[in-house]
């Protein structure tokens, strides 16, 4: 199984995905205008992970931004990790959001009410 | 109108007056709507404005550039060249930020998204809450993604009815107006 790592643009965030450890981060913004084409490798690689993933996977959620094309994509590789939670594995979503931001608070909170994950506000003081 | 009769002035005035920070007339493209974002992003940092304004404003702004983007990019695919330019501005008063676009619309399509804007409008905070979660749900997807969350999302991070207008202009196309306030103290 391999591992994804890309470097952040000011339009995608950065991204890494270390399938030996369980480990999944978004960081950054992600705002491109096709977004499929951008979560498309990301989408493959966890099915290719849900096939034998480990006993915990821990994921990581820190954008400043993201946009509504954006937000379907997210949603799927949650699903994919809902699937891989029921099928017995453990798995936890930390969302951070700035302590100010309550729109951010928000959109992790409408993702929580959705997929049947453990997941974690957690809040971070502004840059 | 010719170009020498145009009153550079009064246009000026009329600009200074509405406050504009940014206007733009024409294609909409990947490389203008980065350009246009990052001009904004700097604007909004020279102004000091605070980050939650600021972020807001920003929301907004991707929202309703991509939204012009990927209208004309559908546009184009459906073979329409000439009618693919949007207008777009954005100003600012003592108490709100204030973006306008305008784009044309094929005329038969005016029902479909007037009716899309006005169940937006007839919906509280938690309606739209709920409206957004079941629209992210669904399996539909445009193939750029969205699937039609853009104008939900815009109604909730600026907590203000959107104000539009459909004017026909031919017997094949309508000019679509969309305004969006973002108050400052929100």
């Amino acid at each position: 199984m391999g591992k994804i790592s890309i470097d952040g643009t000011s339009k995608t965030p950065t991204v890494l995905f270390d399938s030996e450890n369980g480990v999944m981060e978004l960081k950054g913004r992600s705002i491109p205008e096709n977004s499929i084409e951008f979560y498309k490798p990301i989408v493959e690689s966890l099915d290719d992970y849900a096939k034998g993933p480990k006993d915990k996977t821990k994921v990581e959620i820190q954008l400043e931004y993201f946009n509504t094309s954006s937000s379907k994509c997210i949603l799927d590789l949650f699903k994919k990790l809902e699937a891989i939670h029921k099928g017995g594995n453990e798995v936890a979503i930390n969302w951070y959001y700035e302590e100010d931001d309550e729109d951010m608070l928000e959109a992790g909170e409408d993702y929580q009410a959705i997929i049947k994950v453990p997941f974690t506000m957690i809040e971070v003081e502004e840059e | 109108m010719s170009f020498k009769d145009l009153d550079i002035y009064s246009f000026y005035q009329k600009m200074e007056h509405d406050d504009i920070m940014l206007s733009f007339k024409g294609d909409v493209t990947s490389e203008m709507l980065t350009s246009m974002l990052q001009i904004m992003e700097t604007k909004l940092e020279n102004l000091g404005e605070g980050s939650k304004v600021k972020r807001k404003v920003y929301n907004v702004l991707v929202e309703c550039l991509q939204n012009l983007y990927h209208h004309r990019d559908e546009m184009k695919r459906a073979g329409i060249d000439e009618e693919s330019a949007a207008i777009f501005m954005i100003g600012r008063t003592e108490d709100s930020y204030n973006i306008v676009t305008g784009n044309y619309i094929v005329t038969n399509r005016v029902e479909r998204l007037k009716s899309r804007i006005d169940q937006v409008n007839s919906l509280d905070v938690d309606g739209l809450k709920t409206l957004y979660k079941e629209v992210l749900n669904n399996d539909e997807r445009s193939d750029r993604g969205g699937g039609g969350l853009g104008i939900i999302d815009i109604a909730r991070k600026s907590k203000q009815k959107l104000v539009y207008d459909f004017m026909e202009v031919d017997d094949k196309y309508s000019f679509f107006s969309l305004y969006i306030k973002i108050p400052q103290n929100k």
